[in-house]
């Protein structure tokens, strides 16, 4: 109807631009108070000292046993490729039947735990074995692919299955909807093979024989110039992949990634149903004890769940509006259409903050700085502000190319055209990543930093599993309330969802 | 078999439909008739649904699959009659019985050859002979088509829609041409900016008289 359309203009006589400029600024000023929340001490007196070290060892990067570092390289690349493979296919199966809420329930649930905490699970039963490194990866992508892809399938025309009739729904799918979004569905997956040679990577820094192991180890030493070895060759893994993962080789790739795990030792039944069904829930649970479950609940709660919660969701809100502030001030230096032939620099340089994994990154601004909320909080601001740099780079070339002669160049296109332009697709990419920057937080805890991930770490080195277990739900029921504060936040402001 | 009582369609802001009362009976062939944007592709899915099981459809853009054979895309219009493990093992290896059949209709909609390719690389005629050929492959009593042949020439359209309209009990198809409308239909109805304008017997008209319905009479 015209006449509400006119008064509702009336009555908030407001522009879409300056709406979702106060929604910035109010998470600005809830990032801010945070920060007084945030430790964010300077444990280190002197962090020049140890930058400059840092610095001459990534120039002079240096390995004395190849094959070793070649082994782990193996073991990072078939732990990703298998992992991602399994999920991409479970993911597909629970994405066709994504209508049922049980399997909209699972798949939150799984994907809401970090890879590292289901390590660390599993390490328990499985030990640093094959089979902890896969599962690790595998059941939280599981739940992602299938949120992704029922999401793709979901952006499909119906024209097609309109024709088949009364057709079974997997004949339907794998007729209609699977080969329709088969480019979408495939360049996603390719995406998320990057991100699982990220997690494969990390899992090295909880005992796994991956790459951060080798790197972990090698800052624990000192040994910068190993430490940068390590880390090239994970630039260099991340930028070749494009030219050798390809479909047709896919099950050779497979076959070698069989062959090359590390081996699994068998485990006893009884051992895994005694974790799930005993060592995981607290005794007075299992004892039917009401009023000592409530006081170790409580126990737990005001001991370390209360301050791991803080910190965690203190450094979410920090490293969220910092990674917001980095993209904006990044994304122009990467796109040709604002400075031409330079954005070749800018480009280079995102792909190398996208690509290092964000515990990685903390993990040397933590010997810079110590272990306070500062390295967790730059190293998710630098690796999300330079993803969401990159996607916004990308857009503002495509739509560049587009717009004639005649409109203002440098920095006014910037300010009038391009980043009005860019602001409402930012915006969703940024509340996007804020439940995935809230699950690395959370996990940044085992290498020290005072998240829920350090109170997890240490109960399962207490071997207090039933209290892991508990903090690590306390992380995941925070982060589906994230996914849910944002998809509201989204479907409120009217923010697209865009495609990565 | 088809009823609608004084019914209307609003989509968003504006009736896309408006006070339609139409009857179909099994056996007619019915041509829907009007300017584009005057409601006959929203009228086609609204009748379709009410028997969408019994139908045979090709829709306007013919519903495609790009990535998969011709063959392929034939098939498809039998995967109701098949279980999932069966249609399934056909898109790996397809069954040489359902080869034959789907081979019999692609002869006879001129597209034999194109069988191991896929759509993507097909001319929009061949695309429409396709998607029809996807219809025939339904091999239901009723057929549905919207401008099922408005990108071949009209000697091939003609013989194609003949083709077509033989196979198939009862017809309601959207189309553009007065004399395929006159030709083949043994009703034809007109529709204007959401409103049914006309409604005949096609032996108690002329071509002027569907000609009318596109200049706005």
């Amino acid at each position: 109807m015209p006449q509400t359309f006119s008064s509702s203009v009336l009555i908030k006589g407001i522009s879409t631009g300056a709406r979702l400029r106060r929604l910035s600024l109010f998470f600005s000023l809830i990032a801010i108070a945070f920060l007084f929340v945030a430790d964010i001490h300077l444990y280190t007196p002197d962090p020049w000292q140890e930058l400059s070290r840092i610095g001459l060892g990534l120039v002079t990067p240096y390995w004395p046993n190849a094959s070793e570092l070649g082994v782990s390289l193996l073991y990072t690349v078939s732990f990703a490729l298998l992992a991602v493979s399994g999920a991409a296919i479970i993911g597909m199966l629970l994405a066709m039947w994504y209508h049922w809420r049980v399997v909209r329930v699972l798949a939150a649930a799984v994907r809401s735990v970090h890879e590292i905490f289901w390590g660390l699970m599993f390490m328990q039963i499985f030990g640093l074995s094959a089979t902890t490194g896969l599962l690790a990866i595998l059941i939280p992508f599981t739940g992602i692919f299938a949120k992704v892809f029922s999401e793709i399938f979901e952006q499909q025309p119906v024209t097609a299955t309109s024709t088949f009739g009364k057709a079974s729904r997997l004949s339907r799918f794998v007729y209609g909807w699977i080969p329709q979004a088969w480019p979408a569905l495939a360049s996603y997956t390719r995406y998320r093979f990057e991100c699982a040679l990220r997690s494969s990577a990390i899992l090295g820094f909880i005992g796994l024989p991956t790459l951060g192991f080798h790197l972990e180890t090698a800052f624990k030493q000192g040994d910068y110039s190993e430490a940068a070895a390590v880390l090239w060759l994970f630039l260099l893994l991340i930028a070749s992949v494009r030219f050798w993962l390809k479909l047709r080789l896919l099950p050779v790739y497979l076959l070698l990634a069989v062959l090359a795990l590390p081996e699994m030792p068998p485990v006893n039944a009884s051992f895994i149903w005694q974790f799930f069904s005993q060592d995981i829930w607290p005794t007075a649970l299992q004892d039917g004890d009401f009023n000592g479950t409530w006081e170790w609940v409580s126990r737990v709660g005001v001991n370390e769940v209360w301050p791991a919660l803080w910190q965690t969701i203190a450094i979410t809100q920090a490293a969220l509006v910092l990674s917001g502030v980095l993209a904006l001030m990044l994304y122009p230096l990467a796109s040709r259409a604002l400075v031409g032939r330079w954005s070749v620099l800018g480009r280079f340089k995102l792909l190398v903050l996208r690509s290092v994994p964000e515990l990685m990154l903390a993990y040397v601004f933590m010997l810079l700085f110590g272990p306070s909320a500062l390295p967790a909080i730059l190293a998710l601001a630098l690796h999300n502000g330079g993803l969401i740099a990159f996607l916004l780079a990308n857009s503002s070339e495509d739509a560049n190319k587009r717009i004639g002669e005649g409109v203002p160049k440098g920095m006014m296109r910037f300010a009038y055209i391009d980043l009005p332009q860019r602001y409402p697709a930012f915006l969703a990419f940024l509340f996007y990543r804020w439940e995935v920057i809230l699950r690395e937080s959370a996990m940044m805890g085992v290498v020290g930093i005072a998240t829920l991930g350090f109170y997890v770490d240490s109960a399962f080195e207490e071997i207090r599993f039933d209290k892991a277990f508990f903090l690590i739900v306390v992380a995941a029921l925070l982060n589906i309330c994230v996914d849910g504060l944002s998809r509201w936040l989204r479907a409120r402001s009217g923010l697209k969802a865009p495609t990565l | 078999m088809f009823v609608l009582d004084q019914q209307s369609l609003v989509q968003g802001r504006h009736a896309v439909l408006n006070d339609i009362s139409l009857e179909i009976n099994a056996g007619e062939k019915v041509a829907l008739v009007g300017p584009s944007g005057a409601g006959k592709s929203s009228l086609l899915s609204w009748l379709w649904q009410q028997h969408s099981d019994d139908i045979a459809l090709c829709p306007q853009e013919g519903g495609l699959v790009d990535i998969l054979s011709v063959y392929q895309n034939i098939y498809m219009g039998g995967l109701s009659r098949h279980s999932s493990a069966y249609n399934l093992i056909n898109l790996i290896r397809p069954w040489s019985l359902r080869q034959q059949e789907v081979y019999t209709i692609a002869e006879l909609l001129g597209i034999d050859e194109t069988l191991a390719v896929s759509p993507d690389r097909l001319s929009g005629g061949q695309r429409q002979r396709v998607a029809l050929g996807r219809a025939l492959y339904r091999n239901k009593p009723i057929f549905f088509g919207d401008e099922p042949v408005s990108s071949l020439d009209p000697k091939q359209g003609d013989e194609l829609l003949g083709t077509v309209l033989s196979q198939h009990k009862t017809a309601v198809v959207a189309i553009h041409s007065p004399e395929l409308a006159l030709k083949h239909f043994t009703r034809v109805i007109a529709l204007n900016a959401g409103q049914l304008v006309g409604d005949w017997q096609t032996q108690d008209i002329t071509l002027a008289d569907i000609k009318a319905v596109y200049s706005g009479e």
